[in-house]
């Protein structure tokens, strides 16, 4: 069975790379290339697998699921500038994919030696623009 | 494995008649849909992506060329128009949802390779949203 939780976060960012030149940042990534950054509403929906427990009927405490994703993702990344404030994307791109990988391995160490496994993490940039990570193992 | 979704929208009409079938044959099987002035929905459309993330961009796939590709061979062509007499295929098959999805998969397919070359990135799905209530999928991969 599956169980899904939803959270949001507001975060700027830029897209561009450190070894391409301004020109060539514009073409590949567009408007998300500005330097001063821009920001977003992403909307971040975590879905757990496993079987509901025979004694409480739930598949996993949806709020012990609360307070990983506000621990992993929401405290270090809502009302920050990610490429500036959070690790790796001093480093790392922060599109939609590498933003969403990275809050799958953000996450994934809490759920070990759990009975519900984390089974995807999708993550809105728009309501028009979202990515699925289901982990490198796929 | 990354897969990328992309939301469009186009508003078009159409009429479910199917010269195959009698008037009262037509008006049993598609109901209202069989008017013969035609109705319009306003239509969602999700093209879902996937393929290896590139380590330079970070990306799937080129949003931008994706919104290209899907606005000049199929959003351009539906948007505002009545299907059965304004798109071509559709003066041969019925526009239900499941044969739209067809036809934005042949659309999309044809332009595929030339647009996205090398083979890593995948068409992965299509779905298509005619009302909130009734959603289609095609899976293409």
């Amino acid at each position: 069975m599956l169980i899904t939780r939803k959270a949001e976060f507001s975060a700027s960012h830029v897209c561009a790379q450190s070894s391409l030149t301004p020109e060539q940042n514009r073409a590949l990534y567009g408007l998300a290339a500005n330097p001063n950054g821009h920001g977003h509403n992403y909307v971040l929906e975590v879905t757990l697998e496993g079987d509901p427990d025979p004694a409480t009927g739930m598949v996993f405490d949806l709020k012990q699921l609360k307070e990983i994703i506000h621990k992993a993702v929401i405290e270090p990344m809502d009302h920050r500038f990610l490429n500036y404030e959070v690790q790796p994307f001093d480093k790392v791109v922060p599109t939609a994919e590498n933003v969403a990988a990275e809050i799958w391995n953000r996450l994934e160490p809490s759920f070990e030696g759990s009975p519900a496994r984390l089974q995807n993490v999708r993550l809105y940039e728009t309501d028009d623009l979202y990515v699925d990570y289901a982990g490198a193992r796929q | 494995m990354i897969r990328v979704t992309r939301r469009y929208r186009f508003a078009a009409s159409h009429r479910l008649h199917s010269e195959q079938f009698s008037e009262g044959e037509n008006r049993a099987l598609y109901g209202k849909c069989n008017n013969p002035h035609g109705h319009g929905h306003d239509y969602v459309l999700e093209v879902c992506v996937s393929g290896p993330l590139d380590p330079v961009s970070g990306q799937v796939v080129n949003v931008s060329t994706l919104d290209q590709l899907v606005a000049s061979r199929v959003v351009q062509d539906f948007d505002h128009k009545y299907m059965n007499a304004d798109v071509r295929e559709f003066q041969e098959v019925v526009p239900t949802s499941e044969n739209i999805l067809r036809v934005v998969e042949k659309r999309l397919a044809a332009q595929w390779n030339s647009v996205f070359p090398g083979g890593g990135t995948h068409l992965e799905s299509i779905r298509l949203r005619e009302t909130r209530r009734n959603v289609f999928e095609l899976r293409t991969s």
